[in-house]
């Protein structure tokens, strides 16, 4: 494909009733409120523009835009000015070309003119208006004082590692300021000075970019009209001589971008305006954190070993498949196909995923599968599927600009879910309340410009006392949807339910001490939630890593129901989902219970029309859990595992007994970019491919199915599936497929839910949100819409129990964990780019107060114990904090967070209970044990033979 | 790492700085009002402060130097000294503005701590041309009226 850009239509889209006017003589009709300049631009009349541009509201400054209006004085700006009702405009007059070329004079005379040599040259707004206006001679000379020569010009700001901020380019248009105010909403971005002087400023004069509270989003880069907010890469490099369009690998938002390229080399990644998850907008980590694709530590040839303290052999892929098939069908042989299984990859396409638990059902013959959602978002399928009969999140992301009251628990968009969090801000700063339950103070409860209208800062472990403190509230205070409840809900459930929550054990007073919330606030934020007309539930890991994780995404269900949130734009109950393909990889059948698209292993008629298109008998038994795999692999009855992308070692809680388990088994498959730290434990090494490499789809957190398009050939000579086909006929299952379009066909063809998806489908659509049948064969943005997936709502009693996780003298401290914007999960990606710049090790946030009891200054190296074990990390002191809570990210290898969390895990689908870990903090000197046993293990495990 | 330990005048500070934010409630839209109360308090507005009022407006601080960067008035380091501000208004041009700038430029250009800025129009056109000398408005400034009264106040 050759280099693609978006037209650029000057001002937003409006919606309003039709308008009629003519352009030029052209009759012309659009909705009521659309400027001038972007009615023009439906006829390609492309009225010159420098300030306007249409992910901005107009400003009206550069004055190039000016038209002639029939009846109307002067020269109006074309942006500022709405369409009228018979309104006749002229777009081009020998005196509107006089004032344009006078203004761009003016312009011209303080740039400098060193196009030739320019990092945007061929792609300058600036350069293209002057070149469209003509303009052949500036009479201002360039001699005067100005903003470019060796005297006035200010040094390049070079502190940000992805781009550059060249003030001597900037014709201060303050696009940039504006899209930090209104894409982004971190307004991180000024005008300094004013008149001749105005500059754009980020933070106090002092700062640069990196210092600035800019979160290097690139809102501004994208929006500036000049050299002067300069990608660095394209500064490096040069223009990109093509494009291709696909989706973002990080977080489960699924940003859509344009990755612009020379030859095989990425420039740039753009954020397209049509993608319908991001609308144009980005983060720090998909816009620019993407060289860890193409890093050294990339391992492109399949590698083998007898026992993990060998070196790695290098082999053919075919040697390395073959060995990885003797060895597991001599376990199966020797202990039952029950004896190995696998993992599928929330990182990784639906096809590859759909492809590997294929493999496992049909070639392994066990329905030994699960993903890596089992510790994230398997509470969530469990919860959402019981209460509303499907495993998915209600809304589109688009609702949220109809949502009156957002609840906000445990999640921390800002930081994990940052394109969504900038819609969020947008709608609070548009005057939506806000109601933040989560234990720290996150940027959503106190940022510039938003502020929370409740936060709740509750003992980790007590979500669901809260909910249903909010159940009760509405049950008692007269605030329930009657009508909703009566039309749509099951009457029995519901009427169980009622005399629950009614009950005084559930009242806000009665759980204020446990949930550590004043009676008050709770009985308040519960009151404005259940009043509003429209609330919505945002939630995120917060809520289901605890033991109680099923049974909080039920009472958010719950509370959704009673209240009439669900079933219309702007309500609903939305998980934030981590991983770019969790809804995906969970969809496709990775659960040990369930086939593609949910359906259960036992049901005889659904696995019937899985054995007939699969040729081949298939187990109704449910497979192992992933917490099943080690238990079984401890007892001796688990013995081989094939591992697609995901580092167990680092994210599975209590890692000890992971690499127990893991040392125990006789084949350990690992497929993955890097050798990661589960691979130190592994016999095979099967390279992976980047999302810059794959073929296929993700599916976001709003059930929308985005094409992956690879913009280059995969690195290691395969693609997943196809590596997948290769284990499962070596195993002695002939799978075979063409392109990954077919392995979608078959997912349409077994899958109701998906009947009407294909990649052709999709390229033509851009995305669709499944369910995608012949009754909604364009997809589905809002769920439940007159009618639960079940029929009608279920309610479930929602008993709050304390985990089992308890403080004590001699822990008598909260371990929560979470992450940070500019790293992603275990960090195997984002460590391997310039984002360590910001965080270039994982600290502990540790109250003052408690910081003050045990001596710890900021900064100081503290050993943090838990009853399973502990590690050394570095204290941040944070008033973020609640004091009896601490709080570190899990994103560096050798921080060993997991070491101290337990294998508690939520009763439903042992989801692991990262959330809540007792500890004790004390003052060290010294890493822990563990990290001394980690870097010898490092030096051990990973070693290579010399290529011969 | 460390970050640095607060004094208790530096914290004495901090809790004025809120007083006067809290005076306003808080609100962003009294980032001016909140400003002028600062810098009668302590004669500029440092960048520390800045970062206090910032997050007590819940703003941001590029918002703050964006406010206080627009306007001459506010000052964000210690005092200025002597400060004359000479109209070059187009009745006090008429009047040889531009020369008295010049000539009040160069007479004071190797005295330490006086600065000679130009001002638009200080209303005062009747009795052109006009200066402001450390805030004091005076007329008529005609010859080497200026030069001396400048003189006095530094003496």
């Amino acid at each position: 494909m050759s280099l693609h850009k978006e037209p650029d239509f000057g001002t937003p889209a409006k919606n309003g009733a039709e308008v009629a006017l003519k352009i030029d003589g052209v009759e012309v009709t659009v909705p009521e409120g659309t400027s001038v300049m972007r009615a023009a631009r439906q006829i390609e009349r492309n009225i010159p523009k420098l300030c306007a541009t249409d992910s901005l509201e107009a400003f009206g400054s550069c004055r190039l835009c000016l038209v002639e209006i029939k009846g109307a004085r002067g020269t109006p700006a074309s942006c500022t000015t709405p369409v009228a009702e018979g309104m006749e405009v002229i777009t081009q007059s020998p005196r509107l070309e006089k004032l344009r070329r006078g203004v761009m004079e003016l312009y011209l005379s303080d740039h400098p003119l060193e196009c030739l040599t320019c990092a945007v040259n061929g792609d300058c707004e600036l350069q293209d208006v002057a070149g469209a206006i003509g303009v052949r001679d500036v009479r201002y000379g360039y001699a005067g004082e100005n903003h470019f020569d060796a005297i006035h010009a200010d040094p390049v700001d070079l502190s940000n590692p992805y781009f550059q901020f060249e003030a001597s380019k900037c014709i201060v248009c303050s696009r940039c300021v504006r899209a930090c105010d209104e894409v982004q909403g971190t307004l991180a971005l000024s005008v300094q000075g004013r008149g001749f002087a105005s500059k754009i400023s980020a933070g106090l004069l002092s700062e640069e970019f990196f210092t600035s509270e800019c979160v290097s989003c690139g809102a501004c880069v994208a929006a500036c009209p000049t050299a002067t907010l300069t990608e660095s890469a394209l500064v490096a490099h040069g223009a990109p001589t093509r494009s291709v369009q696909t989706t973002c690998a990080y977080c489960g938002v699924g940003c859509s971008f344009r990755a612009e390229l020379q030859g095989d080399e990425v420039i740039r990644m753009i954020p397209t305006k049509s993608g319908k998850a991001n609308e144009g907008h980005s983060c720090v980590k998909g816009r620019f954190a993407f060289g860890y694709a193409t890093h050294r530590d990339r391992i492109t040839t399949p590698m083998v070993r007898e026992k993990t303290t060998d070196p790695w052999r290098k082999v053919s892929w075919q040697e390395a498949i073959d060995f990885a098939a003797a060895r597991l069908k001599s376990i199966v042989t020797e202990h039952g196909k029950e004896a190995i299984g696998g993992i599928t990859s929330s990182r990784c396409t639906n096809e590859e995923v759909y492809a590997v638990q294929k493999m496992i059902r049909a070639a392994f013959g066990s329905n030994n599968v699960d993903t890596c959602a089992r510790v994230c978002h398997a509470p969530t399928g469990y919860g959402l599927k019981t209460a509303f009969g499907t495993s998915a999140g209600t809304q589109d992301f688009a609702s949220v600009e109809k949502a009156d009251v957002i609840l906000v628990i445990g999640a921390n968009p800002t930081a994990a879910h940052p394109v969504f969090a900038s819609r969020m801000k947008q709608r609070i700063r548009a005057g939506a309340k806000l109601i933040v339950i989560d234990p720290r103070r996150i940027d959503l409860v106190k940022s510039p410009h938003i502020r929370a209208d409740y936060h709740i800062p509750l003992q980790p472990g007590t979500n669901v006392a809260v909910l249903n403190a909010f159940a009760h509230v509405a049950a008692t205070e007269n605030l329930l949807d009657e009508t909703f409840i009566k039309e749509r809900c099951e009457e029995e459930s519901f009427a169980d339910w009622l005399a629950f929550v009614r009950e005084a054990k559930n009242s806000p007073e009665a759980v204020a001490e446990i949930v550590g919330v004043e009676a008050a606030t709770l009985r308040q934020a519960a009151r404005l939630f259940a009043s509003a007309e429209n609330s919505a539930i945002y939630y995120g890991l917060g809520v289901t890593e605890h033991s109680q994780g099923s049974t909080t995404v039920m009472a958010m269900a719950n509370l959704a129901m009673a209240t009439g949130n669900i079933g219309r734009e702007g309500v609903g109950v939305n998980p934030l989902r981590g991983q770019n393909n969790v809804q995906g990889s969970c969809d496709m059948g990775s659960f040990p219970h369930e086939f593609p698209g949910y359906r259960s292993v036992e049901d005889d008629a659904v696995r019937v029309s899985f054995e007939e298109d699969w040729g081949i008998a298939l187990s109704s038994k449910p497979g192992l859990r992933i917490p099943g795999m080690f238990d079984e692999a401890l007892a001796g009855k688990y013995l081989g595992i094939f591992i697609q992308g995901e580092d167990i070692a680092q994210s599975d809680p209590n890692t000890k007994h992971v690499t127990a388990a893991l040392e125990a088994m006789e084949c350990v498959v690992v497929q993955d970019l890097f050798l990661n730290e589960t691979a130190a434990y592994a016999h095979v090494f099967l390279p992976g491919t980047s999302f810059l490499e794959k073929d296929g789809t993700f599916t976001n957190a709003e059930r929308r199915i985005n094409r992956v398009r690879p913009v280059m050939k995969e690195k290691c000579g395969m693609a997943e599936w196809q590596v997948a086909s290769a284990l499962a006929t070596a195993m002695g299952y002939p799978m075979t497929y063409g392109s990954s379009a077919q392995i979608m066909d078959e997912i349409a063809r077994l899958t109701p839910t998906f009947a009407r998806v294909s990649h052709a489908r999709l390229d033509a659509q851009g995305s669709m949100q499944w369910p995608v049948t012949n009754a909604a064969p364009n997809g589905t943005p809002t769920m439940h819409v007159g009618e639960f997936v079940r029929g009608k709502g279920h309610f479930v009693i929602t008993d709050f129990l304390a985990t089992e996780e308890r403080t004590s003298r001699k822990f008598p401290l909260i371990l929560t964990t979470g992450r940070i914007l500019s790293q992603y999960n275990v960090g195997a990606q984002t460590r391997r780019t310039q984002n360590n710049r910001w965080h270039d090790e994982d600290v502990l946030e540790i109250h003052p107060h408690d910081a003050e009891q045990r001596g710890i200054s900021d900064g100081d190296m503290i050993s943090i114990a838990s009853r399973m074990g502990n590690t050394t990390l570095r204290a941040e002191l944070s008033e973020r904090m609640t004091p009896g809570v601490v709080y570190t990210t899990f994103h560096h290898p050798l921080s060993g967070t997991n070491v101290i969390t337990t294998d508690n895990s939520d009763w439903a689908t042992n989801c692991p209970e990262y959330k809540v870990t007792a500890v004790e903090v004390k003052l060290s000197n010294q890493q822990s044990d563990w990290q001394t046993t980690h870097k010898e293990i490092a030096a051990t495990h990973y070693k290579t033979e010399p290529a011969e | 790492m460390k970050k640095p330990v607060s004094t208790s005048s530096s914290q004495t500070k901090r809790a004025q700085i809120l007083r006067i934010c809290q005076r306003y409630d808080n609100l962003a839209s009294a980032l001016i009002e909140v400003l002028h109360d600062v810098q009668e308090a302590y004669g500029f507005i440092s960048e520390a402060t800045q970062r206090e009022i910032a997050g007590a407006l819940n703003i941001t601080r590029a918002e703050v130097h964006g406010v206080i960067s627009f306007y001459d008035d506010f000052r964000t380091e210690g005092a200025p000294g002597t400060v004359v501000r000479i109209c070059r208004g187009e009745a006090c041009q008429s009047m040889g503005a531009q020369g008295l700038l010049a000539a009040t430029t160069n007479a004071v250009k190797d005295r330490a701590r006086i600065s000679v800025e130009a001002v638009y129009c200080l209303g005062n056109c009747a009795l052109a041309p006009a200066a402001t000398l450390n805030g004091k408005l005076h007329g008529r400034l005609k010859g080497p009226r200026l030069s001396s009264l400048i003189d006095e106040v530094t003496k």
